[in-house]
């Protein structure tokens, strides 16, 4: 790997490639495109949270003149059980009918039907003259009443997993999961000092301020290609091809820029409705989501109820912990409370802990990845927990959890002993950090916590294409979401040792260049950038060769150095160096054009810790709570455009405080949300936020070229947890429950 | 020899055992030896993440092991 | 139902189009006229990303029907830039890192112009307040805000 010194580019923050179309409104996003011949596609959708499908007709709505295709749960194939595979995991048969319902409807806005029509306005007529029946059911809302024996059950042929025996009664609770080591009954027996608190977090949506959007156009051979808004277009087009029981090679997936994702893109609603009414209408047909339908009927993430204890002996060691995580899946089996009760206890060193999380379906939204999926909720139990310990102890936040902090060699929960962490590093960047001494101003409040992620690897696929002039063309296949390009071009400019300027980037469809996973999940920075450096690497080594052949010496006699073969020391060639340029120019005559490829499965992400200091003031008349400072220190291993990773920090601060203070899917008795827009689904705006200052520490990665780690997710962590506890700094009172909202700060503090 | 860990919700498959000592000098090996010993095993272990030695691979099969691994099983971990 | 016409200017240019009477202008601008700059994030004006100017008005172009346009100056997104190159507003937030998914970016770029065509040495609160009506949820704001003070700092003392 190399040394941080040694770099020309790397660590830079220039201007994007793709920046000038973005400012410009160039850009073309998921709604953007139109074809000629295009016809417009909507969804029916539930108006019930829970109710069995008796009865869908659609033969009104065929009728209307320029309706051109309707498809309920009938036209699609038989939901088959089966691995969706790719990075998020989950059963085909249970993204199929969140796709479009088959026999029972599980949440208000759960598609039930579609159409293709020359209009809007048409499509809408053809909505409404659809008509199902339903047999209404009673609806379960709240994640401890469905894990109730006597709860209304949302699937009568689920059977709790995992159970040491199999159950005989089916129920809503789709899995359990238990982690633990050691006793922790001695481990409590031995501590001076415990905390206990149950910690409810709602459940909240990725907001992305881009409405999902595609475009689906299929020929009469039924090869279809789709154009969409995606974090992934290879594994939509693999989920696709599963829903609707084609070949991938029929499919090609085309991915338009994206306007934002944090996980909530990473699985498809509409493509495969899409590609199913292109090719009934035999036209293309466009669909985009309404704002509401965003809220309503794609995947927010779970509500949660977690239940901590934790013990400390006088000086602060830990001697137990035990958490109990029950998190809403909404309408099918798949909460992430596998990542959340691995992620809690990981930034300490514990002897004894025990965690038992449980997946539990409500009738509300299937719930999707949103930005490090699972930890934010478990975590924000355990951070507050940790607190009010440190208040028991009179002791030091930072310091209390220095005092356990996990370091290379320390034993995961999960497992594994860590290798090199930076955990260490940002508690002492914290600790060192003027905002964590500066004066509070009078009635502020301050407090911290500590963020984690694992990170994944996972496989990316990149080309790299030296044009005529020297010029350098990078393909890879992951959306550009946050200026990976930029990263990409950095990397590429870093190993070929050409100017940035000098490399462009290019995102490839489905056809056009290797396999990749979702840009998710931390990994682009990490897993397509390897790819890009490996195909760099392939071709400085064909460079080599070609200089060689042109000096007439042995290929391992010429090095590669700055962007040039220059031939090895003590050889004797009275040659000039040879570029990039000179070497593609003369190309035609040694071999042909250069094309260097890689793609792999990479291994050994590097996790990345975090922590966080919150100033908060609290109003004694409204209950609002100001942000007053923020500042997100983290380990990014290696940051390879610093802008962009401190852009990675605060979007994820935002999203945490926003959750922390106000955002929360509100739902009536019936199961209907009530605030299903960005005016009462309350997002942090500019005059809610001050500046959010970052701090990056770098503990490199060994597993990656130049020491990456991704960054993207951990940033949403820590913030819940340091603004809970800013704001009991703040007003003396602890508030267990999310969102720290004006009313039900107004409520703590007037009781 | 590798030392072996599985999680909770693998106990299904090793028929209640959570740890074990295998002979393999790769995962692909590994699973192999795991099916022999716990038949019907394969295909859930498969599925898993793994930590070998400390780093945790989502894929893992032809990776090395040495006379001392540790390897964890684990849930695949989705991100966003 | 029949159709109306509509005659207005936009980015300087005049335009006509035809429209039914309960399109936005921005239904107009994205689909008629072909001017997808101009994004829908709500369609309820919450969220800012449709932001345009009539005359110098700073509207969401979602709240305002395509009928009301006759008679006016448009200015959108792909009128920012002139013959000689980006708008500072756009140059600044390039360099600021002011982006990551851009798709707030050119709704928030005309509600910058707006604000310094009124305010042109704006401190950090008003620029926050008059930029509220603008969501980003990529960002958290402060590349944004700084990209701003850096244009405001550029236009009150030119190199």
């Amino acid at each position: 790997m190399a040394e941080a010194v040694d770099f020309k580019v790397i660590g830079t923050s220039p201007v994007r490639p793709d920046g000038v179309d973005k400012v410009t409104g160039r850009a073309q996003y998921g709604a953007d495109l139109n074809l000629p011949n295009m016809i417009y596609g909507r969804v029916l959708r539930s108006p019930h949270a829970h109710a069995r499908i008796k009865r869908v007709d659609t033969s009104k709505a065929r009728a209307i003149p320029g309706v051109y295709a309707v498809v309920s749960g009938a036209d699609f194939p038989q939901a088959q059980h089966g691995e969706i595979g790719g990075e998020g995991g989950g059963d085909i048969s249970d993204l199929a009918k969140n796709i479009m319902a088959r026999d029972k409807v599980l949440y208000h806005g759960h598609a039930v039907a579609a159409v293709a029509a020359r209009s809007q306005q048409v499509a809408e007529q053809a909505l409404a003259a659809i008509e199902v029946e339903y047999e209404v059911l009673k609806p379960v809302l709240d994640v401890l009443e469905a894990m109730q024996p006597e709860a209304p059950l949302l699937d009568d042929k689920l059977f709790t997993k995992n159970l040491p025996e199999k159950p005989e009664k089916p129920s809503n609770i789709a899995a359990v999961m238990q982690l633990a080591r050691g006793n922790v009954d001695q481990g409590f027996e031995q501590a001076d000092v415990i905390v206990e608190g149950e910690y409810r977090i709602p459940m909240a949506h990725q907001g992305y301020i881009e409405p999902h959007a595609c475009i689906a156009n299929t020929n009469e051979a039924g090869q279809s290609t789709v154009w969409c808004c995606t974090q992934g277009h290879f594994e939509f087009r693999a989920m696709t091809a599963k829903v609707l029981n084609m070949n991938v090679a029929d499919l090609k997936f085309i991915a338009s820029e994206i306007g934002g994702g944090f996980g909530g893109k990473t699985v498809v609603y509409l493509e495969p409705v899409a590609v199913l009414l292109s090719r009934k209408a035999r036209r293309p047909v466009k669909m985009m989501m309404s704002r509401e339908e965003v809220f309503r009927a794609t995947g927010p993430t779970s509500g949660t109820v977690c239940r901590v204890k934790v013990g400390a002996k006088k000086d602060g060691t830990l001697t137990a912990a035990k958490a109990w995580l029950a998190y809403e899946a909404g309408a099918y089996a798949g909460a992430p409370m596998g990542p959340g009760a691995m992620s809690i206890f990981a930034p300490y060193a514990l002897e004894n802990f025990k965690v038992e999380a449980f997946d539990v379906l409500v009738n509300k939204p299937k719930v999707a990845a949103y930005r490090a999926p699972g930890a934010p909720q478990s975590m924000h139990a355990m951070e507050c927990a940790l607190d009010e310990l440190a208040r028991k102890l009179n002791m030091d936040p930072l310091d209390l959890r220095m005092k356990n902090a996990a370091d290379e060699g320390t034993q995961a929960p999960y497992g594994p002993k860590f290798p090199v962490i930076g955990l260490k590093a940002c508690l002492n960047a914290a600790k060192a950090h003027p905002n964590y001494t500066k004066a509070l101003p009078e009635g502020a409040g301050r407090g911290v916590a500590v963020g984690f992620w694992f990170n994944v690897g996972m496989q990316s696929s990149a080309e790299v294409h030296i044009n005529e002039n020297g010029t350098v063309t990078v393909v890879e296949g992951n959306p550009d979401i946050g200026g990976s390009r930029a990263s990409m071009c950095l990397m590429a400019a870093e190993t070929l040792g050409v100017p940035y300027e000098q490399v462009r980037a290019l995102i490839g469809d489905t056809e056009s260049t290797g396999f990749s996973n979702v840009t998710g999940g931390s990994r682009t920075t990490f897993a397509t950038g390897m790819a890009v450096v490996r195909a760099c690497e392939d071709i400085i080594a064909q460079c080599r060769a070609r200089a060689a052949a042109t000096w007439g010496v042995d290929d391992d006699q010429v090095l590669w150095e700055d962007g040039q073969a220059i031939p090895a020391p003590g050889v004797n060639a009275d040659v000039k160096p040879l570029t990039l340029a000179d070497i593609a120019a003369n190309a035609a005559k040694t071999g042909g054009p250069l094309l260097g490829r890689a793609s792999l499965n990479a291994q050994g992400a590097g996790a990345s810790f975090s922590v966080n200091i919150a100033d908060v003031q609290v109003d004694r008349d409204t209950g609002k709570v100001d942000v007053l400072s923020f500042t997100a220190i983290q380990d990014a291993g290696r940051a390879i455009h610093k802008a962009y990773v401190e852009g990675q920090m605060q979007g994820g601060a935002a999203q945490g405080i926003g959750w922390a203070l106000n955002e929360e899917y509100i739902f009536n008795a019936d199961g209907v949300m009530e605030n299903a827009g960005f005016l009462d689904y309350r997002m942090p705006v500019a005059s809610d936020l001050p500046m959010i200052d970052t701090h990056i520490v770098e503990v490199p990665n060994p597993s990656h070229p130049y020491g990456v780690r991704g960054v993207g997710e951990t940033p949403i962590v820590a913030p819940l947890a340091a603004m809970a506890n800013a704001v009991r700094d703040a007003i003396g009172i602890r508030i267990n429950d999310l969102p720290l909202s004006p009313p039900r700060v107004l409520a703590v503090l007037d009781a | 020899m590798a030392r072996v860990v599985f999680p909770g919700h693998l106990l299904a498959v090793t028929g209640g055992e959570r740890e074990v000592v295998v002979a393999a000098g790769n995962v692909r090996d590994l699973l192999t030896a795991l099916e022999q010993r716990f038949p019907g095993a394969r295909e859930a272990l498969s599925r898993s993440a793994m930590a070998i030695d400390g780093q945790i691979y989502q894929d893992a099969f032809l990776e090395p092991l040495q006379a001392d691994s540790e390897v964890f099983f684990m849930q695949r971990i989705e991100g966003g | 139902m029949s159709k109306i016409q509509v005659t207005t200017s936009v980015n300087g240019e005049e335009v006509e189009f035809l429209c039914e009477a309960q399109q936005t202008l921005l239904d107009v601008l994205r689909e008629t006229l072909g001017r997808t700059g101009t994004k829908e994030g709500c369609a309820t004006g919450d969220c800012g990303a449709c932001s345009v100017l009539v005359d110098d008005r700073l509207i969401c172009a979602c709240l305002m029907l395509a009928v009301e346009a006759g008679g006016h100056e448009i200015t959108t997104i792909e009128g920012i830039a002139t013959d000689e190159g980006l708008h500072p507003i756009q140059q600044k937030f390039l360099e600021h890192a002011a982006l990551q998914c851009g798709i707030c970016t050119p709704g928030l770029i005309v509600a910058t112009k707006s604000l310094l065509d009124r305010h042109p040495n704006p401190d950090e609160t008003t620029i926050r307040y008059w930029l509220a009506g603008n969501l980003c949820r990529c960002t958290g704001y402060d590349k944004i805000v700084r990209a701003v003070q850096d244009v405001a700092r550029d236009l009150a003392h030119p190199a």
